[in-house]
């Protein structure tokens, strides 16, 4: 096993990461503000990645422009929709639902991601199967030794390390990242000191689901092709990377996301089993991560108070 | 007062008649527009007797007889069995629709009483149906023991998840199983020893000798062999029930009802939190189990694909359909569940995208469920009085 081999496949696991983080960086933001899990996030990045797609094929019927202002409209008609559609979400289901059990909105919003995923899969001409993904970024490589490294696998995770690291700052250095963390450590005292808790929820929601149409695009460029059933299996790796990381913690969520992308990289070096056995293990981690610290590898101590 | 009482025993031995007419008029609707007249029908009906208080006279009459109720339900299952004698796919459905039932069950004893939460249903059935697959495949163990055998591989793979289930909490607690239907779903793929993809053969099932796989002939009138899997699983449903139902009405349901409503003040009134949660959990993936077994040999095949997080979501479908926590809400919800889309060919491949809908809109205007749990209601006397 050389260097290259390795290297490769740890690249591999940084891209994989980055994905994963911005995920669960999503599902934090959400349990953050309202204590709720939204599950319908993968199915929102599905739905991100499959507008990307729509859009970029009227962009074409519309005609020649230059890819990088192809990539923009995609990028940015497919990030604003998505984020509204969170928005919406949050509106008419999640604060509605407010009082309910954990248990309901966690099922509700389940259902709302299988709403979305089978619409696609039904009302998507030909949806039922992967649908090519334009490949709008530059497609040359680099040869080190053994080693390749393509050019659009590097601005995708400058990109999506640059996007962390945005959200990082609107979180920490603007108003609206201060309201938000108000009211993620008490809803009822920020709005009693003035802030809108409902437009601070809405916006939270807004963000996060961006976050999940900017990783559809992604995964859809990475991958070359985009199918109805990607959101799932993302939406639980990006689920569990935010908890073992530490629900409400956005370090932990980032952490989290490498970390799983980690496992799995390392199962498939390091085993000798079948590199499909790659779930398989990750998960496991996941269930024994969860009994050795049950609140997460950052998590808060919580104690209740009756 | 006596009048009174003979009258809602006519109702309700008139409305157990009823619901068997319609369960085998409907199963037996051929066109689709037939169907929905049927269902059309059938909830004017349902809402006119609940307006009327006909209804409530039907359940006052079967409080107040038990026995006689229990005898003529029975009946009436024995009637639609009868009717649709030498229908494969009929019975092969309504098989399936009570073995969900016994999962579901399991199900409403975790989370509808104790509150642990379980979204790998459709898992801890898998783990049944394979084990089931492996010891008829590959051991001579008599097939009655099978379906236990199956029970308790669930809930011993079921316990291996209790340290993270009950260390953990709400969201965090919901992960551990949603990552073990996962990762169950993805072993079986991948694991070339239990089939991989194309799953595995299981030999019919035989009792003491007796072919099940083989149809039967009672007094002249032949049976499809599919009967005789719709009585064992009828037999294995009613056992889940009456033990569901024992424990929800004894102080074994108080004490879970405690703990799921409040965990703290539970303990502060001297409840053994974790014994519950464990006790729920482990009967509650032994139905899964034994339900899965019973599958395997019915269907005579197991697959993965049988046992994905989707059918999880199915069978919570159900149990929110029926009213989380009301026992006799399970049948008629994993009924429509599970009948509707195999009548209404029109909708089969919509079916998902229903009932998520459908889901969604309980969940919001009715989210104590079709048929809501009844409070407890408790009186001295020791018996329940008309």
């Amino acid at each position: 096993m050389d260097i290259a081999f390795i290297g490769q496949h740890v690249w591999n696991g940084v891209m994989l990461g980055v994905i994963y983080a911005m995920v669960a960086v999503g599902f934090t933001l959400f349990f953050g503000v309202l204590d709720v899990i939204k599950f319908s996030h993968g199915d929102v990045l599905t739905l991100g990645s499959f507008v990307g797609l729509t859009t970029f094929l009227g962009l074409q019927r519309l005609g020649d422009m230059p890819a990088l202002l192809q990539l923009g409209i995609v990028f940015l008609v497919s990030v604003a929709s998505m984020a509204i559609l969170g928005a919406l979400i949050a509106r008419f289901l999640i604060l509605r639902l407010r009082s309910a059990p954990a248990f309901i909105t966690l099922l509700i919003t389940l259902m709302v991601g299988t709403v979305i995923r089978e619409s696609i899969r039904l009302f998507y001409p030909n949806g039922s199967n992967p649908q090519p993904f334009p490949s709008l970024l530059p497609t040359q490589s680099w040869q080190l030794g053994g080693f390749t490294m393509r050019v659009d696998t590097l601005i995708l995770v400058a990109s999506g390390l640059g996007t962390i690291l945005l959200v990082h700052l609107l979180i920490n250095r603007t108003k609206l990242g201060l309201a938000i963390r108000a009211v993620a450590q008490d809803g009822e005292t920020a709005q009693v000191m003035g802030i809108n808790f409902r437009w601070i929820v809405l916006a939270t929601f807004g963000i996060g689901s961006a976050l999940a149409a900017m990783a559809g695009l992604m995964n859809g460029l990475y991958y070359s092709e985009v199918h109805f059933g990607n959101g799932t299996m993302l939406a639980v790796i990006g689920f569990s990377a935010a908890v073992i990381g530490g629900l409400g913690n956005i370090y932990g969520a980032i952490l989290g996301g490498f970390l799983f992308a980690a496992i799995q990289i390392a199962t498939v070096v390091a085993l000798p089993w079948p590199s499909a056995y790659k779930d398989v293990v990750a998960f496991c981690m996941v269930i024994v991560l969860l009994a050795v610290r049950p609140t997460g590898l950052i998590g808060e101590k919580t104690s209740e108070r009756v | 007062m006596a009048k009174n009482l003979r009258t809602d025993l006519a109702a309700s031995i008139a409305g157990i008649v009823l619901i068997a007419a319609f369960v085998i008029f409907a199963l037996h609707a051929e066109s689709e527009t037939t169907l929905l007249v049927l269902l059309a029908i059938g909830a004017a009906g349902l809402a006119g007797a609940t307006r009327s208080g006909l209804a409530e006279r039907v359940e006052r009459g079967m409080r107040a007889h038990p026995i006689v109720t229990r005898w003529v339900s029975l009946a009436a299952c024995a009637a639609v069995v009868l009717v649709f004698r030498g229908d494969h796919f009929v019975l092969l459905l309504v098989a399936t629709v009570l073995l969900y039932c016994v999962v579901c069950l399991g199900l409403n004893l975790q989370i509808g009483y104790c509150g642990v939460m379980n979204f790998a249903g459709a898992a801890f059935f898998g783990v049944g149906a394979y084990t089931a697959a492996v010891l008829a495949n590959h051991t001579s163990l008599p097939h009655l023991l099978v379906l236990p055998a199956g029970g308790v591989a669930a809930a011993t793979i079921g316990s291996l998840l209790l340290l993270p289930v009950l260390r953990t909490r709400g969201h965090y607690a919901a992960l551990v199983t949603i990552a073990f239907g996962i990762l169950f779903r993805s072993f079986l793929e991948v694991n070339d020893t239990l089939g991989g993809p194309q799953g595995l053969k299981v030999p019919g099932m035989t009792i003491l000798g007796w072919d099940l796989s083989e149809g039967l002939t009672v007094f002249g009138t032949s049976f499809s062999f599919y009967a005789n899997y719709v009585a064992l699983a009828f037999a294995l449903m009613l056992a889940a029930f009456v033990l569901t139902r024992r424990i929800n009405r004894s102080w074994m349901g108080l004490s879970m009802d405690a703990v799921r409503i409040d965990e703290t003040a539970a303990a502060t009134f001297g409840i053994h939190i974790v014994r519950w949660k464990i006790t729920a959990f482990i009967i509650g993936n032994l139905f899964a189990g034994t339900a899965g077994a019973l599958f395997a040999l019915m269907t005579g095949f197991v697959a993965p694909a049988n046992f994905t997080f989707g059918d999880s979501l199915v069978m919570l479908s159900v149990i929110v359909l029926g009213g989380i926590g009301n026992l006799w809400g399970v049948l008629p919800a994993a009924a429509i569940v599970l009948l509707l889309p195999e009548k209404l060919q029109a909708i089969q491949e919509y079916r998902f995208l229903l009932y998520a809908g459908a889901v969604i809109l309980i969940l919001l205007f009715r989210p104590q469920g079709m048929f809501p749990r009844r409070l407890r209601t408790f009186n001295l006397a020791g018996r329940d009085l008309p």
